[in-house]
């Protein structure tokens, strides 16, 4: 075990799986040379020369070209730089990478990992603090990947690299550096769309992913009921019978959702637990989200974030519903 | 010297053949007469094909189609340049193209009847799904060109769009991708002159589509689409510099797009018929036979034989698409991921108990 960040860890997993498989190339603006402004891809050009690409700025053919490499046999890592960038490439994720094996019925395929630092809580500038997961949990076809800790991070991305299925992995730019924790040195992967129960218990289920994870555990802990927290990992496919286990047991359950409070991860839980889970909830699903607003810049972005006294809060409700 | 000229550039044009069939002795390209026979033979067969789907259409047999008429030349004269190791990447309107790349003509006509299985092309071709979002295939060239420079591969990727695509961003960052790495690729223009309604001259205020490789910085040339050796001679060799590391060229091939968009378009809504009987009386078939009748290659007989062949391959292929069984309803679930996850294994179960009997096998 070593101590490490997040964004240590899944250097190390980059290091392992270029190291494991010569197909595995990187590509993205700054990710060479510089080693990715987060230095998520440091010294990965020095050790893997020819097989680390710095980009013009330009993220559709990031992932364009992407999809290519994969279909041709590799298996591109691309990053795009920030959250806010991700959408210039959306067509491409889309109309392309999401179902190229769909549409020539198997004959064509796209291992690829798109990889970008994703949600708030930095103070970064306008356009960096974005939490759009469910817009593309919503495209069939895609896998929508978000770890929440260091050891977590690492296994997640061998397992996105070695995945035959394009993935989307967003990286919670918060959790970068904020946490350090033992991480295993040998290689391992973590199976893609299994939620993970944190932390047991009996009274309510709290389920968060990412960045939310630290806000939920955080309440959890200071609550004086007994809660069950669940990292989803994989936001798509959803891991709906993990969360139904937990409920089924509990009765009660909270999600915590950095993004906009509309139409989104959270939205589809609640609908998963009334269509499966109804005769077991004792209370109705409450949703600690952001509002439905754009990310508002740093002055107000605290307003924004979900923190762990409204976490609290919403277990009281949950719990105090009769 | 505060102001100084920085560059200048020309482009090339490029015909062989001129319209009457005459062609100049010193850039004929080196074919045989076997070959020039394949070329004829292959925009013979493109031509009854294309013919064949728009009656289908009609009849309502076939869904929307786009008709490749009059660009016989432009895409059998490039795609008869690539080598088997090269990877085609189409549009939607490369129908003639893919017929010289040897793609199944049922599987053509299958996935304009709304079957996705016509995509589902034999492994030893490396002809990419039609891309139906304009240019959005120019990046995936540029990634497969990529990974055979990675792999140290001798071969290219040709990409093929139109005038319209030229003002998509998808376009314009495949080929600074492919200028910045010297990827072998390809792009290969089509300049039909007509985005549904908009004219070429809309879509541009430059002169040519060519130049706008200069500022990329690689070569950038205008061939006359309608003259298949031009257009193989410079495909070819635009290949050939690829495969060898010279890295990418663009070709403008100028051309027109004699039929509607699609068969729901009607273009008496925006452009002359004058203009379309002048592009018409232009078909690169035409010149072709005359230059072959010129060389004694083309007499009645052959020619006979050529058409016929064509149509009965055509019919072959009508009748096995559409004796190809239904295809399955479990099908839509089951190429969305490598292994179906729960999710959709309860979604395709779902389905299979409504549509009961009627489901067929999943």
């Amino acid at each position: 075990m070593t101590e490490m960040t997040m964004v240590a860890a899944l250097n190390a997993a980059f290091r392992q799986e270029m190291a494991r498989d010569e197909r595995v190339v990187v590509l993205g603006e700054d990710v060479g040379v510089n080693g990715g402004v987060f230095r998520v891809t440091d010294g990965l050009l020095r050790m893997f020369p020819g097989r680390v690409f710095d980009t013009p700025l330009a993220e559709t053919c990031i992932v364009g070209a992407a999809v290519g490499m994969a279909a041709a046999g590799l298996r591109p890592v691309a990053e795009i730089q920030f959250d806010g960038f991700l959408t210039a490439a959306f067509d491409q994720l889309v109309s392309h990478a999401a179902r190229l094996r769909n549409r020539s019925r198997g004959r064509f395929t796209c291992p690829l990992v798109v990889r970008a630092p994703f949600t708030g809580g930095i103070h970064a500038p306008e356009h960096h603090s974005e939490s759009m997961e469910a817009s593309y949990a919503h495209i069939p076809g895609l896998v929508v990947v978000m770890p929440s800790t260091p050891s977590e991070a690492k296994g997640l991305l061998a397992a996105a690299i070695r995945s035959p299925d394009p993935v989307l992995f967003l990286e919670p730019k918060k959790v970068y550096r904020a946490i350090k924790e033992d991480v295993r040195e040998e290689e391992y992967a973590i199976p893609l769309g299994k939620a993970r129960v944190v932390q047991e218990g009996t009274d309510v289920t709290v389920i968060a992913w990412g960045a939310m994870l630290v806000p939920a555990l955080q309440a959890a802990g200071r609550s004086s009921y007994s809660c069950e927290v669940i990292d989803l990992r994989t936001v798509s496919p959803l891991d709906v019978p993990c969360i139904l286990q937990s409920v089924e047991k509990t009765g009660r359950a909270v999600v915590v959702q950095e993004g906009p409070h509309s139409f989104g991860v959270g939205a589809e839980i609640a609908a998963q637990l009334a269509e499966k889970g109804i005769l077991h909830l004792e209370a109705p699903v409450e949703r600690v989200t952001a509002p439905d607003v754009p990310t508002p810049l740093a002055k107000l972005e605290g307003l924004y974030l979900p923190s762990a006294e409204r976490v609290g809060k919403a277990i009281e409700r949950a719990m105090a519903f009769r | 010297m505060p102001r100084a000229v920085l560059g200048t550039f020309a482009v090339e044009w490029l015909q062989v053949l001129d319209e009457r069939g005459k062609a100049d002795p010193g850039l004929l390209p080196p074919l045989g007469e076997r070959e020039v026979k394949d070329l004829y033979e292959l925009m013979a067969i493109s031509r009854v094909f294309d013919e064949q789907c728009l009656t289908l259409q009609r009849e309502g047999r076939l869904g929307t189609y786009a008709a490749v008429r009059g660009q016989e030349a432009a895409q059998v004269g490039s795609a008869y340049a690539l080598q088997q190791q090269d990877w085609l990447f189409p549009s939607f309107r490369e129908n003639a193209a893919l017929i010289a790349r040897h793609q199944p003509l049922e599987m053509l006509m299958a996935y304009w009847a709304g079957d996705e299985r016509g995509q589902q092309v034999p492994a030893s071709l490396n002809n990419f799904p039609v891309a139906i979002p304009v240019g959005t295939q120019a990046p995936h060239a540029v990634g497969a060109a990529w990974a055979f420079q990675i792999r140290k591969e001798k071969a290219a990727a040709l990409v093929y769009f139109g005038d319209g695509a030229t003002s998509k961003g998808d376009v314009l960052e495949a080929m600074n991708f492919a200028g910045v790495f010297k990827l072998p690729v390809v792009f290969f223009c089509q300049n039909n002159q007509w985005a549904i309604s908009l004219p070429a001259g809309k879509q541009t205020a430059a002169q040519t589509l060519a130049q706008k490789a200069i500022a990329f910085g690689f070569p950038g040339i205008r061939v006359d689409g309608n003259d298949v050796f031009a257009v193989y001679l410079a495909t070819h060799d635009a290949l050939e510099r690829a495969r060898s590391g010279e890295g990418p060229t663009f070709i403008e091939a100028f051309t027109y797009r004699v039929e509607h968009h699609t068969t729901s378009d009607d273009s008496s809504r925006y452009r002359a018929k004058a203009e379309v009987d002048l592009w018409r009386a232009k078909d690169p078939l035409l010149r072709l036979e005359a230059w072959m009748e010129g060389k004694g290659f083309l007499d009645k007989a052959y020619r006979e034989t050529v058409w016929a062949e064509a149509r009965k391959r055509v019919q072959e292929a009508v009748e096995k698409m559409e004796q190809l069984p239904p295809p399955k309803p479990g099908d839509i679930f089951d190429y969305v991921f490598a292994q179906l996850p729960p999710h959709l294994q309860e979604q395709k179960a779902s389905l299979l108990r409504e549509l009961g009997g009627q489901g067929g096998q999943a």
